[in-house]
């Protein structure tokens, strides 16, 4: 009891310390630092794309959609913005104002696919990536363009310890925090992934949350391929989907305790679910593991830390709050009635069902 | 088990209720109540609810793909064509019943993979060892879908995340234990199932790989039928009532899950005859089997969708790739033409269900 008495972030970064522990022993052990400078920059490197692409997954999540289009969304910007740039300094605002805007577009074709004809959003984003995948095989054979050295510098400059890009990322999950949790906007998208009907029935028109969870995932994940293009130097067609960004950052963000079903999590959480992959893989590496075996680490403590969430009472059938706006402690504990609704027998089914209708 | 699937049926609040499930009883007891339709309304029922779409859809394009490539239509050639198709369609069976139930499988992808390794590594060269090869293959399957099954049921974690954790650890170790890299193939006894095929008066040359999809198609359709399918589509339509009404929530998932598993496994059997063992085998195929399952007329979140029309999804999807080549268009295009079907097929789904109360639809059930 004391357990679930622990909210979801603060759990989530409990989860991280543990980690940390665990991995910072087994390197001493070893003979080497987890703090050192070189591994904290590689740990730093590593959370800004995925950081990045995160960002824009968690509104989706909240939402109660997913955003399976963000690789292929990442390797569209890349070779866009880099056929564009073509090593000319000059066009670099253009190109990568350009390659936003279409990422853009396409993250409004999903929202108005899901907000509007209400399609899953599972299957839904997995046919516009499929759709951008087969532009991109046929257009981009190989590597395109050249990055301007304007670009390289951004991909390469720090503030100290810290990379230009990682601050980059650090920002916008401050501003995108503060939307969520300061703007009407953002407090939308938590109803309407939290119960899409009562949100409607509360006067909230569902479908410009959802659009705007769609757009903001597919700009980010834009930005995302705009930092591996500055890093790379080359725009790459198979940048997003060779890193398995979209997979990666659904288990990231669900790590950091947003319920799948939506409306619940926060971009906090999300920084310590990538924060955890992050050690884990830097640790990995520092011990020298076969890289494949950590696909296998991941998976398994993906599944142990959604099962902790889940035991913890945030399962799919979780009530979330009760009449009066508290949060509801677990399920076991009978939510009161609400005094404007009738005793019906099928009333506990409701809110578990438009949950899954909201999957 | 069969007063609960009809009590699900007759309670279900939504107009989502599982008609699969539902249909049958209706059917049975009174066939003659239903409304007589007008030969219109039946044509604009079967052309507006994907499940039954897809079967014409699906007769259109081979015939469209034999007019563009005539040496398609003899008989030999076409069984092979159809052998090619058979992985694919085995996988979408599978995936079927985890979709129906509310559910995603997105590890069946990495269980063929490991799947076609094991047999790489564990049979190889000799002969002697097939048959225990293929029982520690089943025993992986079935261990697989266990897991996923009664981890999502007793953790309550989403078939979602669990399968997605699953994925990770079987791709990681496939990697791991192949290097990355092809390594040996089966013997050569084995790989028949994918590579060989019998002589049969008729039709000339006949597969091994097509009667294995027939026998698949065969045990989809009777499971479907069992008390387990009927109760993953409840299971989907509305999960509080069949755990109410008494099922096994953890066995009857597991159950499900275990299914993918197998025909995954099966079909991982035919592609290491296709393809050879390389951990890269059968990646993504969850995916398609998905998106197939969708063109089928499967709704995701569940209950409601027929499994036959899952398997004539993922043959519409094959056909549509084989047309595309034999047109000549750059088969690049060809995730493109796929995405904007399934699209188009959702959309259609999406129409239908807000149509449905003007057209006064009552499907019956023709799995």
């Amino acid at each position: 009891m004391r357990l679930k008495s622990i909210p979801d972030t603060a759990s989530v970064y409990l989860i991280l310390l543990a980690v940390v522990a665990v991995c910072a022993g087994l390197t001493m052990s070893r003979g080497h630092n987890l703090f050192s400078s070189g591994n904290i920059d590689v740990i730093l490197t590593s959370i800004t794309v995925l950081g990045l692409v995160c960002i824009g997954q968690t509104h989706v999540i909240l939402i109660g959609s997913l955003d399976l289009s963000v690789g292929y969304v990442m390797s569209l910007a890349s070779v866009l913005a880099a056929g564009l740039m073509a090593g000319n300094n000059s066009a670099v605002p253009s190109a990568l104002a350009i390659s936003i805007g279409v990422c853009a577009l396409v993250g409004l074709a999903n929202g108005l696919l899901v907000g509007v004809l209400g399609l899953n959003g599972f299957i839904t984003t997995l046919s516009t990536g499929l759709i951008i995948s087969g532009y991109l095989t046929t257009n981009y054979p190989g590597n395109v363009g050249g990055v301007p050295s304007v670009m390289k510098d951004l991909g390469s400059a720090s503030v100290g310890p810290i990379p230009v890009t990682t601050l980059f990322m650090l920002a916008a999950l401050v501003a995108a925090s503060l939307w969520l949790s300061r703007t009407r906007l953002g407090f939308h998208v938590y109803a309407v992934g939290g119960n899409a009907e009562v949100a409607k029935m509360s006067g909230i028109k569902n479908v410009v949350p959802i659009v705007f969870a769609h757009v903001i995932s597919s700009v980010f994940a834009a930005l995302a391929g705009l930092v591996v293009v500055a890093r790379l130097g080359v725009g790459s067609p198979v940048v997003g989907t060779q890193g398995a960004y979209d997979l990666l950052s659904i288990a990231a963000v669900v790590l950091g305790g947003c319920a799948l079903a939506g409306g619940r999590g926060s971009l906090w959480g999300t920084l310590g679910g990538i924060l955890i992959f992050a050690v884990l893989d830097s640790t990995l590496s520092i011990l020298q593991v076969n890289p494949f075996l950590k696909d296998v680490v991941r998976g398994a403590v993906l599944v142990a830390a959604v099962a902790v969430f889940s035991l913890r009472g945030d399962g799919s059938k979780f009530r979330r709050f009760t009449a009066a706006g508290d949060p509801v402690a677990p399920p076991s504990s009978p939510a009161p009635d609400r005094p404007d609704q009738p005793d019906q027998p099928d009333q506990p089914d409701q809110p578990d069902q438009i949950v899954r209708a909201a999957q | 088990m069969k007063t609960s699937t009809t009590s699900t049926g007759s309670t279900g609040p939504t107009d989502s209720a599982a008609s699969a499930a539902e249909g049958p009883t209706k059917t049975s007891a009174t066939p003659s109540a239903a409304p007589r339709k007008s030969v219109l309304s039946r044509l604009l029922n079967t052309f507006l609810d994907p499940s039954t779409a897809v079967y014409p859809i699906m007769v259109a394009l081979f015939v469209v793909l034999i007019l563009l490539n005539p040496t398609l239509g003899e008989p030999d050639q076409f069984t092979r064509l159809i052998g090619r198709m058979a992985p694919i369609v085995i996988v979408t069976l599978g995936q079927y019943f985890v979709l129906v139930s509310g559910e995603f499988d997105l590890s069946q992808g990495a269980v063929i993979g490991v799947q076609v390794v094991v047999a790489g590594s564990f049979i190889g060269d000799d002969n002697s060892r097939i048959v225990p090869g293929l029982l520690l293959m089943l025993a992986i399957g079935v261990g697989v879908g266990a897991f996923n099954g009664l981890a999502t049921a007793y953790l309550k974690i989403p078939g979602f995340m669990t399968t997605l954790g699953t994925m990770f650890m079987l791709g990681g170790m496939t990697r791991y234990l192949t290097g990355g890299a092809a390594s040996g193939n089966p013997s050569e006894q084995f790989r028949e199932v994918g590579r060989g095929g019998i002589d049969v008066p008729l039709l000339g040359y006949l597969p091994w790989s097509v009667l294995v999809l027939a026998g698949c198609l065969v045990v989809a359709a009777v499971l479907a039928r069992r008390p387990v399918g009927r109760l993953l589509v409840a299971r989907g339509d509305n999960p509080t009532a069949v755990s109410l009404a008494g099922a096994n929530r953890g066995w009857l998932m597991a159950r499900g899950f275990i299914a993918s598993s197998l025909f995954a496994t099966v079909a991982a059997i035919v592609l290491v005859g296709f393809a050879g063992t390389h951990p890269t085998v059968g990646q993504g195929y969850q995916y398609t089997a998905i998106a197939a399952a969708v063109v089928g007329g499967v709704v995701l979140g569940g209950g409601r969708g027929l499994v036959l029309s899952a398997a004539a999804g993922a043959f519409v999807l094959e056909t549509l790739v084989a047309v595309l080549n034999a047109s000549g268009i750059d088969t690049s295009w060809r995730a493109t033409v796929q995405g904007l079907l399934i699209i188009l097929a959702l959309t259609l789904t999406a129409a239908r269900t807000k149509l449905g109360p003007l057209l006064t639809l009552r499907r019956r059930s023709t799995s």
